[in-house]
């Protein structure tokens, strides 16, 4: 008897066939994670760039109106104040948070008694939560209460207390270092894993033709760390421009709108003020700084000639 | 809308006594006229019931023993879910727009007008609690009402009065907490200049912030839009109003910009200011408190109502909390009618008494609750809703009065002002602008 008497064998036979096709089943392999990516990023992501364009509200569905809550965005100050603000917040922390990161990292690298414990004491801000923390640096923040101030007038340097979230620029600065001393382990615990990846024969290598201490970091450990820098400077960047916990429990964007981020006016007006469509148009208008700060990660710190210790000449 | 004038309800309110003396006359008791309304929960009816979490430990203890109360006599079984003050509205409208969640919701402000369409006629029970129990305040029906239907039902109002050390106000020369805009002021300074600052939030403080910024401004003749939801809050009033603000501010202690709600609460209690505006909030803490530094503050506090200023007539706002159901529930009479008993006498006179006054009634006839003369220091909460007017006044209740408290735009106004930021004017300019946005049609 052959196959082809018995059609549900030739069903089967061509269903192997297809299964034998590298292509179909590339596909089918790929299929659950392209769904997951589908269903949970590309579908809301998606969704919120449409709500940017409609005037829905919580409780309504709504229209598509075009630009207009960009139009509305443009001419409204205190939206440009988020966006300054956000800016301020996210380069000077990142910043901030590299430079001490990589300095920590570094210094954990070197051979320290109780390393492994020190080691976990160093991811201690980041495994508080971030709630808990603000809570603990809105007290220290304090107006009347601050540790910072009572601290300082005990020891006769300050008549009065800081007001360290009642003034535009000392809110910013404030918010900044709560923002820095929580996001430090990430950066030290990811660039210590790079570190350890070096081989420690370069380092020899690069001795015994006398490279000094500079020379070493220069031109072995900052390119054999600059892949894993990008990744990190990447998600570091993310993470403090999309940031809201800290802001919300600490200043809800005060005062007169000073600490306002992007991300917390957007949530102030999309769900306080029910208004989703204005506060979807906000969240897109951060896309655009998003995808500028990946970009540069990849393109600029990934670059080749970086990585083997050149410069751009 | 239709909206009760003075005249109107004086006429209801003597309708009432005239049917109350009739009633006597034929020998009945008072209780036996009262009107009734029969709601019949359905059979098997269960409801979920989402409210504010506690300000004050009593209001849910009692609230649940009242909840129970009703089980027991209807055999309705009830879920009642706490939710955090800031998640309420979003949770309520998200349930309004999926068309899933809790029968009832306890939500905030002008919750109902946002989406008026999703919400059961509780026009019945609105009509039967106002005949019962003396009227609803005027604001009321403003919260509750809409198209001459009621689509909430207020179940009265957390709020804030002035809240001063009686030592201090002494000391500074004076008896009482003045009942006028200019004598405050007076009062603040001098309270000041001993050293013994005020403090009022003008952080984005839901609360207290939206408060006592709104009250100011309106009792100058300012306002965020006029009757026809027209935005004027650009006006020599509201500019007056913040010139005033200027003034009080420097009487403050500093920081005042970046308090946020509990900000006073906890300055107040540690005696760094002595005089703000709250709740009865602070009161109760002092009363409960463990620590015998606070506890001796008991005796000290005092309580007054917000001055009244040029326009002549209370420009308080407070936190009303209107009680809807929403359209998808499938016992809407178990819904309605347990909102009806949580109104009732028996179930609100000892919830008011066990939330220690932080919540003032809607209706005329708990300005008696003992609560209020219990201790004198309690009266002052008694005439919140009676003083109060509401958010987008003199406009409509809906998305742009919401949106544009959600905002801050007055709080943000008045800091502006006060710190000097702006002057009166471009602070007053730039709230016109923003408002604008909210109320462009």
């Amino acid at each position: 008897m052959t196959a082809e008497a018995i059609p549900g064998t030739k069903v089967f036979g061509t269903l192997a066939q297809l299964l034998e096709n590298r292509t179909v089943l590339s596909v089918l392999f790929m299929l659950p994670a392209v769904s997951i990516l589908v269903f949970f990023l590309a579908y809301p992501l998606g969704l919120g760039i449409w709500m940017g364009f409609t005037d829905v509200r919580i409780g309504r569905p709504g229209v598509f109106i075009g630009l207009d809550n960009y139009i509305s965005l443009f001419d409204d100050d205190v939206f440009w104040l988020s966006v300054f603000n956000t800016l301020v917040y996210t380069v000077t922390a990142t910043i901030a948070k590299f430079g001490l990161g990589l300095w920590l990292a570094l210094l954990l690298n070197k051979a320290i008694p109780l390393k492994a414990i020190i080691r976990a004491i160093v991811l201690l801000p980041y495994i508080v939560p971030t709630v808990l923390s603000a809570i603990a640096f809105w007290w220290i923040y304090d107006p009347q209460f601050s540790i910072i101030s009572w601290m300082l007038q005990k020891f006769g340097l300050i008549d009065q207390f800081v007001d360290f979230l009642g003034v535009p620029w000392n809110a910013r600065w404030s918010v900044i270092a709560a923002n820095i001393w929580r996001g430090i382990p990430f950066v030290a615990i990811c660039l210590l894993a790079g570190l350890q990846t070096i081989s420690a024969s370069l380092y020899e290598a690069a001795a015994l033709d006398g490279a000094n201490a500079w020379q070493r970091f220069r031109f072995i450990t900052l390119p054999m760390l600059m892949p894993i820098m990008a990744v990190v400077m990447t998600f570091s960047v993310l993470y403090t421009f999309t940031d809201f916990q800290l802001i919300y429990a600490i200043t809800r964007g005060g005062p007169l709108n000073a600490t306002h981020l992007m991300a917390t006016l957007a949530f102030q007006r999309a769900i306080p003020g029910g208004d989703l469509g204005q506060g979807a148009a906000i969240a897109t208008a951060m896309i655009p700084f998003l995808i500028a700060a990946t970009l540069f990660s990849y393109y600029g710190l990934q670059r080749r000639k970086w990585q083997q210790g050149g410069r751009d000449d | 809308m239709k909206k009760l004038t003075r005249r109107e309800s004086l006429k209801l309110g003597a309708t009432a006594l005239a049917g109350a003396a009739v009633g006597m006359n034929l020998g009945h008791s008072a209780r036996a006229q009262e009107p009734t309304l029969d709601l019949k929960p359905e059979q098997g009816a269960t409801l979920r019931v989402l409210r504010p979490a506690k300000f004050v430990a009593g209001d849910e203890k009692l609230w649940l023993e009242n909840t129970e109360k009703y089980t027991k006599a209807t055999g309705v079984q009830v879920k009642v879910e706490s939710q955090g003050w800031e998640d309420l509205r979003p949770k309520a409208a998200v349930a309004a727009n999926v068309g899933k969640g809790p029968d009832v919701v306890y939500g905030w402000h002008d919750d109902a007008h946002q989406y008026p369409e999703k919400l059961v006629d509780l026009t019945d029970l609105g009509d039967y609690l106002d005949k019962k129990y003396g009227g609803w305040y005027d604001v009321c029906r403003k919260f509750g009402m809409r198209d001459g239907k009621w689509i909430a039902i207020p179940l009265g109002a957390a709020g804030a009065r002035i809240v001063y050390r009686i030592s201090a106000l002494k000391e500074a020369g004076f008896e009482e907490w003045p009942k006028d805009l200019d004598g405050m002021l007076k009062v603040a300074q001098a309270l000041a200049s001993k050293g013994k600052p005020g403090g009022l939030a003008l952080g984005n403080a839901v609360g207290d912030g939206n408060t006592w910024c709104h009250w100011l401004v309106w009792a100058h003749g300012g306002k965020m839009v006029d009757e026809a939801d027209q935005v004027v809050i650009n006006s020599p009033e509201t500019v007056a109003a913040l010139k005033y603000a200027r003034e009080l501010y420097q009487s403050f202690v500093p920081g005042t910009l970046s308090w946020l709600d509990p900000s006073n609460n906890k300055v107040f209690l540690d005696g760094q200011i002595s005089w703000t505006m709250n709740g009865i909030s602070i009161y109760y803490a002092a009363k409960n408190s463990q620590d015998e530094k606070i506890k001796a503050l008991v005796d000290d506090i005092g309580h007054a109502i917000l001055p009244v200023g040029p326009v002549g007539h209370p420009t308080e706002l407070h936190l009303t909390v209107p009680a809807m159901v929403f359209a998808y529930t499938k016992y809407p009479n178990a819904a309605k009618d347990y909102i009806r008993f949580m109104l009732e006498r028996e179930q609100y006179v000892p919830w008011q008494e066990a939330s220690l006054g932080y919540f003032s009634q809607p209706l005329r006839e708990y300005e008696k609750s003992p609560i209020w003369t219990v201790d004198p220091k309690h009266t002052p909460y008694r005439d919140l809703m009676a003083n109060m007017l509401w958010p987008g006044y003199a406009g409509s209740l809906g998305y742009a009065s919401a949106g544009v408290m959600a905002d801050f735009v007055m709080v943000n106004m008045v800091a502006q002002a006060a710190s000097g930021d702006k002057t009166p004017e471009e602070a007053a300019a730039e709230a016109q602008k923003r408002a604008e946005r909210y109320y462009k049609v």
